[in-house]
């Protein structure tokens, strides 16, 4: 493999590092959500990126560019509709919440 | 060799989400950590098709997003208490 691939290799599984280590270590759902989705789309986009640089433009390599706005668009849809859903489910928020706007804009 | 180091990275990440699968209070976050074990097997998969050269798993890994994609939508329509079809 070629450096850039290695390096976005590199970049991509310490994303979802970050991702994981939020998951396990944030209070409440909401906060587990945010930095999970986040962190570890952008790593594993990250890793299809660095499989089309390998593979070029082959059927591989052009099916991981395809795959990377499908997930994009899947991850975060996807977790915009389960905070709403346990929002309106009666999850409740961490102690530490400072400000809730959803509430003020529900009623 | 160093596809294999992140390979085993990546399995035990997946390991630290069923943790949070077992240990989660409330069901919305053992469906989060499901969601984000599934995102990671995508990444599992991309890194297999270089290390076993079968290019097939790129075809597994497209399908494993739009399965995670339509199991978290069907479990926020679940929460929300709404059918289905509105």
């Amino acid at each position: 493999m070629n450096s850039i691939s290695i390096i976005l290799l590199v970049v991509g599984i310490s994303f979802d590092l970050f991702g994981c280590i939020g998951l396990l270590r944030l209070p409440d759902i909401y906060n587990r959500l945010q930095s999970a989705t986040k962190c570890v789309t952008l790593g594993t986009c990250s890793i299809l990126l660095a499989l089309f640089l390998h593979y070029g433009f082959t059927s591989v390599g052009i099916k991981a560019l395809l795959a990377i706005p499908l997930l994009f668009f899947a991850s975060t849809v996807g977790a915009h509709a389960l905070i709403r859903g346990s929002y309106k489910y009666g999850i409740k928020l961490t102690n530490k919440t400072v400000v809730d706007h959803y509430e003020e804009v529900d009623q | 060799m160093m596809i294999d180091i992140m390979l085993y990275i990546l399995m035990s990440f997946s390991f630290l989400c069923f943790i949070r699968v077992l240990t989660g209070p409330t069901m919305a976050d053992r469906m989060v950590a499901i969601d984000i074990f599934g995102i990671l097997v995508v990444g599992i998969c991309a890194l297999l098709v270089v290390k076993t050269g079968r290019l097939f798993l790129i075809d597994v890994a497209i399908a494993w997003i739009v399965l995670g994609f339509i199991a978290t939508i069907t479990l926020a329509k679940y929460l929300t208490r709404r059918k289905l079809d509105e």
